[in-house]
């Protein structure tokens, strides 16, 4: 145990006194921590999955076996990453460039998302033209929003109106705006910081605190109630990862992780085998019942957690598992993951479009599914390479190199 | 952890290509569907006709009076356009195989439908509905209104709770009913959302759930229907609300144990064939 956690320690080491140099050569391969580009990339692939319409591939994803699913992993490696790559900005070329240059990110992803709104508008037009058939008259409504366009359009513009599979981004959004507030308390009191992540995180269970949504509800995902990963994310970059080394991997927590995971698995076996109900005690389902995604649920929080720690025990830092060309798809991927989850978004629609059109049956399912992730690692393998190639001809200009930095979460 | 920032902006240059790749690969495998108008039949597969909730007050209507009174909650799915569109929707359709399949008793179905309002508005008017008409089992065909809405999920599911708590309060049995499948309604809406929010509601509750999305889905892989032809004609919703009208009389018919033979059996008569994975829960977060 305490042997893992000096190494941990090590390698923290390591990195905080290459940083400078890193600095200066930032694409240099080999400090990246791998495992969080590993395992964003899995989680930019399940999402895509998840987003895709049921089929046999979506009995691989995650959620089908424990409470939590892609998407707190991909927003607590967003808080961890953002924090390592903008404090470091932070501590060098200070605040307000650090700043600017994480605002310079959340416009990225803002005009990203409208991209994919366009794309949305262009689908349900089209979408609502073909429902002319007298059995669908009453869906043909779904044109409904239409008849007011400024209103929709501007609530889209202000990230209120949610279209189907767009809701993570205008999270990401939210969170990222906030992350220079976030570091800036961070650096100084990164646990008083948490604290207060966490408390607003009970203040969102004890007074319902939401975003409203329109035309109806609330935003799907809570930022109230998300920031909570991501700020434990960043707080985990910023050393709470490295005071933490030994409670994770002590036999007691590892016991408990694996305790509870299991648990969650046989819980939501019996979501998926309703006669296995009977065996979910009343007390129980209760309790935990409902599992509340918006608000991420403490019982989703939980189970991230487990799943983190038993990860990190199983895959240490610079496990040679880690180098297997195997895994690079998943993990250039999970290196440029804003493009990599737009175009996971974009593909969702056209997979959606593809199946209703051409009713293919599974295997069409399973090809659009692995189509899809094989254009992710592709163009995801496009963009490092082309990075590669101006960075080899760009690496005097400092200028340059420092936008390279911050790119990355 | 370190990009380029300027290579975002090829996203969506990049995008547009990958699509059409997409699309252009997938013709390859457009099979040829089997559409066959003249062919009225539909697949009644037993198991999603099956259930294991009771309707107690049905059963006990149609024992000691001999009649069965339904009341048809729903929207605009639950009716079809034109001059004779209601007696062909599965309303009417219900009525007529109930009656085939109870004789000596006198069935009658009423409608109650509301366009355009959500589960609940709908369920507003529960209290009188049940008083006025005094059937013993309500048919609440919801969703499709909520889902166009996009009414908060956790709001729905709550209207749908206190929907059925007040219809069974009021001393009727209840079934519930979700939208219709299309398959172009998934890249729009999120319509698992809402079918999920029905089952558990269905599920906490203790009420049946006729799962007509499943069903519609089922008859759309099995090549009954093509339900992403557009069209003006009446044919295939006609035929389609037939299929439903039967499908629900047998599943009415296995819920209140009515059938002929042992009350176990009651859904025999239905096909033996099944869709495995038909029953499949596609997305469980809301629960």
């Amino acid at each position: 145990m305490s042997k893992s956690m000096s190494i941990d320690a090590a390698a923290m080491q390591a990195g905080k006194r290459v940083a400078a140099p890193a600095l200066a050569f930032p694409v240099a391969v080999g400090e990246r921590e791998l495992r969080l580009d590993l395992f964003r990339g899995l989680a930019l692939w399940l999402i895509f999955i998840d987003h895709l319409p049921t089929s046999l591939l979506t009995w691989f994803t995650i959620r089908n076996y424990g409470f939590s699913d892609a998407t707190e992993i991909f927003i607590f490696i967003s808080g961890y990453t953002g924090a390592f790559v903008y404090a470091r900005a932070m501590a060098d070329r200070g605040v307000i460039i650090a700043s600017a240059r994480i605002f310079k990110r959340v416009w990225q992803i803002y005009a990203a998302h409208i991209l994919l709104f366009t794309a949305y508008l262009a689908e349900i037009s089209y979408v609502a033209t073909r429902f002319e058939n007298p059995l669908y008259a009453e869906e043909m409504n779904v044109l409904d929003f239409f008849k007011q366009p400024d209103v929709t359009i501007i609530q889209a513009l202000l990230l209120k109106f949610r279209p189907v599979n767009m809701d993570v981004l205008p999270l990401y959004i939210v969170l990222m705006a906030f992350l220079p507030l976030i570091l800036l308390l961070m650096r100084r009191k990164p646990d008083f910081t948490l604290l207060l992540s966490v408390g607003l995180y009970i203040a969102t269970w004890e007074f319902d605190l939401t975003l409203p949504a329109y035309p109806d509800g609330y935003w799907y995902f809570n930022p109230f109630a998300w920031q909570l990963l991501f700020v434990f994310g960043a707080w985990c970059a910023l050393g709470g990862a490295v005071r933490m080394s030994r409670l994770m991997s002590s036999k007691i927590t590892l016991g408990v992780a694996a305790v509870y995971l299991f648990f969650s698995f046989c819980v939501t076996l019996t979501w998926y085998i309703p006669k296995l109900d009977f065996l979910m005690p009343l007390w129980l389902e209760g309790i935990i019942y409902p599992i509340d995604k918006t608000d991420l649920d403490i019982l989703r929080f939980a189970h991230f957690l487990a799943l983190a720690v038993l990860t990190v025990y199983f895959v240490p830092r610079g496990s040679p598992f880690l180098q297997s060309k195997w895994l690079r798809p998943m993990i250039v991927c999970g290196q440029n993951s804003l493009e990599i989850f737009c175009i996971g978004v974009f593909l969702a629609f056209a997979g959606h479009f593809i199946m209703a059109e051409y009713n293919g049956g599974a295997w069409m399912h399973f090809f659009i599914t692995v189509a899809g992730i094989f254009i992710m690692w592709a163009t995801a393998w496009t963009i490092t390479w082309y990075k590669g190639v101006v960075e080899k001809s760009g690496s005097k200009q400092s200028s340059a190199n420092a936008d390279l930095v911050g790119g990355g979460p | 952890m370190r990009n380029n920032l300027g290579s975002e902006r090829q996203t969506a240059a990049r995008a547009m290509p990958a699509a059409l790749v997409l699309a252009a690969l997938s013709l390859l495998f457009t099979p040829a569907r089997a559409e066959d108008p003249a062919k009225p039949a539909c697949e009644m597969p037993s198991d999603m006709l099956a259930t294991e909730m009771v309707l107690p007050k049905a059963a006990d209507e149609v024992k000691s009076s001999h009649r069965l009174d339904v009341t048809v909650v729903g929207s605009g799915s639950s009716t079809l356009a034109g001059p004779d569109g209601a007696s062909a929707a599965y309303p009417a359709r219900l009525e007529y195989y109930l009656g085939q399949k109870l004789s000596g008793i006198t069935v009658h179905i009423a409608t109650d439908l509301h366009m355009r309002q959500s589960a609940e508005d709908v369920a507003q008017g529960f209290g009188k509905l049940v008083k006025d008409g005094k059937p013993s089992l309500v048919i609440w065909q919801t969703g499709t209104v909520d889902a166009l809405r996009s009414i908060d999920p956790d709001d729905f599911r709550g209207a749908l709770g206190e929907g059925i708590a007040a219809l069974k309060e009021a001393g009727a049995d209840v079934v519930l009913m979700n939208p219709q499948y299309n398959p172009r309604m998934e890249t729009v809406l999120s319509v698992n959302t809402y079918l999920d929010n029905i089952r558990v509601a269905a599920q906490e509750k203790d009420v049946p759930l006729f799962d007509r999305f499943s069903l519609m889905r089922q008859w759309s892989d099995a090549g009954d229907f093509d339900f992403s032809v557009t069209t003006r004609s009446l044919t295939q919703a006609r035929s389609v609300h037939d299929c439903l009208g039967r499908a629900l009389a047998d599943f009415v018919v296995a819920a209140a144990h009515l059938g002929p033979e042992q009350p176990q059996d009651s859904s025999k008569d239905s096909n033996k064939d099944s869709n495995k994975d038909s029953n499949k829960d596609p997305n469980k977060d809301q629960k």
